[in-house]
């Protein structure tokens, strides 16, 4: 099978999780598209590690190894990722990404942008995340 | 003890006692008064001593190294002769006096500790500079000496007077001190060393190569310590201080160093014919205008000030006619003429509550009160109008015939037009300087008007201590005849001439200026004025920081009085206003020097808050609107910054495939 079929395939799902994480709303269907990703790197991971053990000059086959490697610590990011998401949601009562915007800088007022303005903004933003 | 041993002790003992007294004054105040006047007649009985054993003789040299101090040695070097003695004996009479009188004048002074370490201390800076040998050595002295005026002259410095009239002291006499430095710099350069006999023996043998230049730069440092014209004007503003201190340093001691340093190098300046002229006009200029001034102030201390400024005019001019025995002999009798009328001054300023002539000539029966001052004082005024026998009659008589010998070409190098100079202002002043003295006598102690004020009876220790000096006033003209072995050897006796032409003049200014006096003394009942102290009862020294204080508002001026009675006013006619502002000299240097640099200042301010700043602030501020701008991007949208994340890695890979397509 020539590599571009693979490699080609590997692009639709990176884009297609590039997609999803840029553009999707909901933290869950975020983390399942950094899944995507990651499986497109793998395909490549898997596709090049076959086509250079075709050409016989890596024998060790460091690609397939490394493809388990990353499942193995995607699995381990989404454990992590889900549960912070659901602890978010237990807090907040939504996992609406758009919603989740505590790092934001605080809107100056129209005349001051200094620490008067930001530090009680700041206490309001650690009281919320308590 | 050898002569060397006590000399050293002369200085040594008061600078311990101030020294002690510093340290002791809050934690023992009881040892605070025997501490300020042992020290000082201790030192004091030592210098006359000293004086006794030198008795005129060869000049006494001694000097130790104590560390090599690179190309010119700095010795402790002493060098005792007549001169040297004499003046020491002086100083430490006069110090031991002011001691004396200070622990009565400033009884209960909460700063007197302190006040009489820093007259020790300076005694010992005097006694340092007469006795010692070595030019650097004197330097220090000499410097002490400025930096105790400075802290005793601004010893009330509540008052914004004290404080502006310190400043002003220490910055003119500073303005000297640095061409004096340059002065001592170059002479050692020529002479090859700061040893006053090595000194005199290189001018003696003509290996001064510059003695104008020498002698232009050390008169400046004289002119600022000696308030001379025109750096004199810190003199008369220096009587904000407490009178004993006026007696001390303005009068008898610290102002004569500059007269005594002239007296030590005089072959230096005599090497210099150009250096003895500008001395002489120096001089001429010194004493007829401060004279003039004198007869025009209303402050008593003010008119003694200009006094003193005006005969240590005689002692320079005595200096320029190359007769260092007349103005030796002048500056002794003068010292303790002078120190008695500021003492005095100080007495009757406690009895009337006030220092103004104005208001004492409206008070019957001052004289009364204060007997003591009105006695001693009125033989130290007649000292200072000359009047035979008294002390000031020989020792100016002294310098006119120096300067009518100069006149006539008989001494020596000294250029005849500096001895005329000298001697047509020495008489014109000594009209002058006749009717201040009578003006100020017949304003104090023969005023028409209210009975003056009763306080009691003076403390002993100030009314003694004016008999001790009123001796010296009396009877040391006596020892005209004596002196010149102690001197140079030129005859010190009055010349018929001059005796008799000083002595009319000064009658003449006596009796126009008493003349005048009974033709106004009758305007005085009729304008009232007077402004007396707030609290009679108080220490003296309290009494006369507040007459310095109430006197400007009293008046519109520290220096002047609105009083038509005033015998001054009516002899100087249109000329006692500017007289009464020291011919406005004070305005001149403020439109010269003080304007300009406060300009300058103002300049600078403007280039430091404007320009300098605004980098300064430019340099926060820019930052600040950067980070303002790069906020807004904070959106707290995650999927915003991932978004330019991929933006910013694209380009940045297009970017990298450009340049390396275009490298290849």
């Amino acid at each position: 099978m020539h590599l571009a079929y693979p490699a080609v395939l590997s692009v639709l799902l990176f884009c297609t999780g590039l997609y999803g994480v840029l553009a999707r709303r909901n933290a869950i269907l975020v983390l399942m598209s950094v899944e995507l990703m990651l499986n497109a790197v793998n395909l490549n991971l898997v596709a090049f590690d076959v086509w250079l053990s075709q050409a016989a000059r890596d024998t060790l086959h460091s690609g397939q190894a490394l493809t388990l490697f990353t499942i193995a610590i995607a699995a381990a990011e989404i454990g992590i990722g889900l549960a912070i998401v659901l602890a978010v949601y237990r807090a907040r009562g939504t996992s609406d990404i758009d919603k989740l915007r505590d790092t934001a800088e605080a809107r100056p007022g129209p005349e001051d942008d200094d620490t008067e303005t930001a530090a009680p903004a700041m206490a309001d933003k650690t009281e919320a995340a308590a | 003890m050898t002569t060397t041993t006590l000399a050293v002790l002369v200085p040594l003992l008061p600078f311990l006692g101030a020294a002690a007294g510093l340290l002791l004054g809050r934690t023992a105040p009881g040892y605070v008064r025997p501490l300020a006047v042992l020290p000082t007649l201790t030192a004091t009985v030592l210098a006359v001593l000293v004086a006794v054993r030198q008795g005129g003789g060869r000049a006494i040299n001694a000097a130790t190294e104590l560390t090599p101090t690179g190309s010119v040695p700095v010795e402790l070097a002493l060098h005792l002769d007549g001169f040297a003695v004499l003046v020491a004996v002086l100083v430490g009479l006069v110090a031991s006096c002011v001691q004396i009188y200070s622990t009565g004048y400033l009884r209960d002074d909460p700063r007197y500790p302190s006040y009489a370490a820093l007259i020790s201390l300076f005694t010992s800076a005097m006694l340092l500079v007469v006795y010692s040998g070595d030019l650097i050595v004197l330097l220090v002295g000499w410097e002490i000496m400025g930096i105790c005026s400075y802290f005793l002259v601004g010893h009330y410095w509540e008052t914004p007077e004290a404080r502006a009239a310190s400043l002003k002291a220490f910055l003119v006499t500073k303005l000297g001190d640095v061409p004096f430095l340059f002065g001592l710099f170059a002479l050692a350069a020529d002479a090859g060393s700061f040893r006053i006999t090595t000194v005199l023996g290189a001018v003696a043998s003509g290996a001064l190569d510059h003695p104008t230049l020498i002698a232009l730069l050390l008169l400046a440092g004289v002119a600022g310590k000696s308030a001379q014209f025109p750096l004199h004007t810190w003199l008369p503003d220096a009587m904000a201080g407490p009178t004993p201190v006026s007696a001390l340093i303005h009068a008898a001691t610290m102002v004569a160093a500059g007269v005594y340093f002239i007296a030590r190098l005089l072959p230096v300046f005599a090497a210099s014919a150009a250096a003895l002229v500008v001395l002489a006009v120096m001089a001429a200029v010194t004493m007829t205008g401060s004279a003039l001034a004198a007869l025009a102030q209303d402050d008593i201390k003010r008119v003694l000030a200009y006094s003193t400024i005006g005969q240590l005019g005689y002692m320079t001019g005595a200096l320029a006619v190359g007769d260092r025995g007349a103005a030796v002999f002048h500056l002794l009798s003068h010292g303790a003429f002078k120190a008695l009328l500021f003492l005095a001054a100080g007495v009757i300023i406690h009895a009337a509550g006030t220092n103004s002539l104005a208001a004492m000539s409206r008070m019957r029966d001052l004289r009364s009160r204060v007997p003591d001052a009105y006695w001693t004082m009125t033989v130290a005024l007649l000292a200072l109008a000359a009047i035979p026998p008294f002390a000031g009659f020989f020792s100016k008589e002294a310098v006119l015939g120096a300067a009518e010998h100069a006149a006539a070409g008989e001494a020596g190098a000294v250029p005849g037009s500096a001895g005329w100079i000298v001697l047509v202002s020495g008489l014109v002043t000594a009209i002058l300087t006749a009717a201040y003295a009578t003006r100020l006598w017949l304003l104090a102690f023969r005023g028409h008007g209210a009975e003056a004020p009763d306080h009691g009876p003076q403390p002993v220790v100030m009314n003694a201590v004016l008999w001790v000096l009123a001796v010296p006033s009396l009877a040391f003209g006596l020892t005209a005849g004596l002196l010149p072995d102690w001197f140079d050897g030129h005859p010190l006796t009055p010349t018929l001439t001059t005796s008799v032409l000083g002595t009319g003049l000064a009658l003449v200014g006596g009796l126009v200026t008493y003349g005048a006096w009974r033709h106004t003394t009758t305007l005085a009942a009729r304008v009232p004025l007077g402004a007396v102290a707030a609290h009679p009862e108080a220490d003296a020294g309290v009494v006369e920081a507040e007459a310095i204080a109430t006197h400007a508002p009293a008046y519109g001026d520290v220096a002047y009085a609105p009083d038509p009675a005033d015998p001054g006013r009516l002899l100087l006619g249109p000329l006692h206003r500017h007289a009464a502002a020291g011919f406005h000299l004070d305005a001149v240097y403020s439109a010269l020097f003080v304007r300009p640099v406060r300009a300058g200042a103002e300049l600078v301010r403007f280039l430091d808050r404007e320009v300098v700043d605004t980098y300064v602030r430019g340099a926060g501020t820019a930052p600040r609107w950067l980070g303002t701008a790069v906020r807004r991007a904070q959106t707290g949208n995650v999927q915003t910054y991932l978004s330019v994340l991929l933006a910013g890695s694209a380009v940045l890979a297009v970017v990298a495939v450009l340049v390396a397509t275009r490298g290849a």
